[in-house]
């Protein structure tokens, strides 16, 4: 998506301190951009986001950022008291922040999903998942986009 | 991003100097499957996660469908491509004696649609071409290439080859200076490889598509700053053949995945 | 063409955990691209995933732009009895299409 790439450099700007994650805090991801933040909002409301139980599988170093492999898991019984309500994916540096919401009940078995995502520059992932008590619980993943060499012209 | 494949490409000019033009050794060619990595390959390795395959699926049907003021499907006249259309793709481009030149499988199968069919020819790079090549390629999976090997084909091959060691563009780049002399290296944080058409038509993760190796060509072309040669264009039908006589051999992956 | 592939065990145990596998056609055009000459190429993607088994929902996903293209989905449920799972995509400009596979759980 290259005519968005100046817009990703002017937003990367304001968030050269993206290297810095939180092992624990009550006020996560205060170090990235607005509209990330509000789309967070908008999924936990006010609710506190712990971080743990959520695991990103994603490459450090994609090949190419239009189509990124990644697999979703939260540590989870999945049974009727104690399961993974939903899990929902943000970005930091696409022209939208929201990747994907996913939403399972204890019959998933496992708490777990893949699917293929695009990333429109080096960025990170964040993955919250909504527990069964209402409890949030957060992971962030640093991804390096390389852009392919010899790309063509969009038209 | 233009600015910076620049800096890129010139930086890599300058760290490798020495190298001569030379070409692969047989027992050193590898696929462009070879240089990817794990995650890619798993989109490849498995027909229900490799998007390749959704292509395959629309040719099979298109095979069936009749078209043309013939009224005629290929199946008519080829029956099951399970058998008829195995090691089809593996000898593509292939000479044609009517044409007196080699011909793509893409430019076959709009032959086909004008004599047999009646049919209009399909666009390059349409969605109905690619999945007919694709499926028509994919019987011919794992089959050793031998494209190039009829005698008539000789001087095309000669060709591409002659057009492979070529320098052009304003980059001043022949294809050997990335694919035979210096693979295995890295361009603007890709992985350079051997060129091995393997998998054609394939998907490639940029593209999010199915494109056919002559799509592949002219954005090479395109990143020497040169001017691209038309879709089936003499001069890219001989570099489609040198570069499958080239592979020799190899297994055919079609449809393969590509970052 | 709304081609889809579909991985479900044939077979399973009862009770077994089993990994469904979708894959489908479509270009999921972002809205953020523009043409040559500067025109905004409008959105065309799927917004909602949808699986139920035996009619009753098993997963269901909201997908935005930033999924890549023919979009590919995994995810797991526990085989309870035989019958049959239905997927369905729902996206831009009415786009609606459907696939399903059976199971027999013994």
């Amino acid at each position: 998506m290259p005519t968005t790439r100046r817009q990703f450099l002017s937003l990367a700007g304001s968030v050269t301190a993206a290297g810095a994650i939180p092992i624990v805090t009550l006020r996560p991801l205060n170090a990235t951009p607005a509209m990330l933040n509000t789309a967070i909002r908008n999924v936990v409301g006010e609710a506190a986001i712990r971080t743990g139980k959520v695991k990103i599988d994603i490459p450090p170093l994609v090949e190419n950022g239009n189509t990124v492999p990644m697999t979703i898991s939260v540590a989870s019984p999945m049974t009727a008291d104690d399961y993974v309500k939903s899990i929902h994916v943000f970005n930091e540096k696409n022209p939208q922040p929201n990747i994907g919401n996913f939403y399972f009940n204890p019959s998933s078995g496992r708490a777990q999903v893949s699917t293929r995502i695009r990333l429109a520059d080096t960025q990170k992932v964040v993955a919250i998942a909504r527990l069964s008590d209402d409890s949030f619980w957060q992971v962030t993943a640093d991804v390096v986009v390389t852009l392919a060499a010899c790309t063509e012209e969009v038209n | 991003m233009s600015f910076w494949r620049a800096i890129a490409v010139v930086a890599f000019l300058v760290t490798v100097p020495g190298l001569l033009a030379g070409e692969i050794p047989s027992d050193a060619r590898r696929s462009g499957y070879s240089f990817m990595g794990p995650e890619t390959r798993a989109i490849q390795d498995d027909d229900t996660s490799n998007p390749g395959m959704l292509f395959v699926l629309d040719g099979e049907a298109l095979w069936a469908k009749k078209t043309g003021s013939a009224g005629k499907a290929c199946a008519d006249c080829h029956g099951d491509a399970r058998n008829s259309m195995k090691g089809i793709a593996a000898r593509y481009p292939a000479f044609d004696k009517t044409l007196g030149r080699p011909v793509t499988l893409d430019q076959r199968i709009n032959l086909c649609r004008a004599d047999h069919q009646q049919a209009t020819p399909l666009p390059y790079e349409s969605r109905d071409l690619l999945a007919l090549s694709a499926f028509v390629a994919q019987q011919s999976r794992g089959v050793a290439i031998t494209a190039g090997d009829d005698p008539q084909a000789k001087p095309f091959v000669e060709q591409g080859r002659n057009l492979f060691m070529q320098r052009e563009g304003q980059l001043n780049l022949a294809c050997t200076n990335c694919h035979d002399d210096n693979f295995d290296k890295h361009l603007a944080g890709a992985p350079i490889t051997q060129a091995q058409p393997t998998g054609y038509p394939l998907y490639r993760l940029e593209w999010q598509t199915l494109g056919s190796l002559e799509r592949r060509l002219r954005s090479c072309m395109a990143g020497v700053r040169a001017q691209a040669y038309d879709y089936g264009a003499p001069e890219l039908v001989a570099l489609e053949l040198y570069l499958m006589s080239r592979a020799r051999g190899m297994p055919m992956e079609t449809p393969a995945v590509r970052p | 063409m709304a081609a889809a592939l579909i991985n479900v065990p044939s077979r399973a145990k009862r009770g077994d955990i089993i990994e469904i596998r979708t894959l489908t056609s479509h270009i999921m055009e972002t809205g953020f691209r523009h043409t040559m000459d500067g025109t905004l190429v409008p959105r065309d993607i799927i917004t909602s995933f949808t699986c139920r088994y035996n009619g009753t929902e098993i997963f269901r996903a909201d997908l935005f732009p930033a999924i890549a293209a023919n979009p590919y989905l995994s995810f797991f449920t526990i085989a309870k009895e035989s019958g049959k799972f239905e997927f369905e995509w729902i996206g831009d400009n009415g786009y609606a299409s459907t696939a399903s596979a059976s199971i027999t759980v013994e």
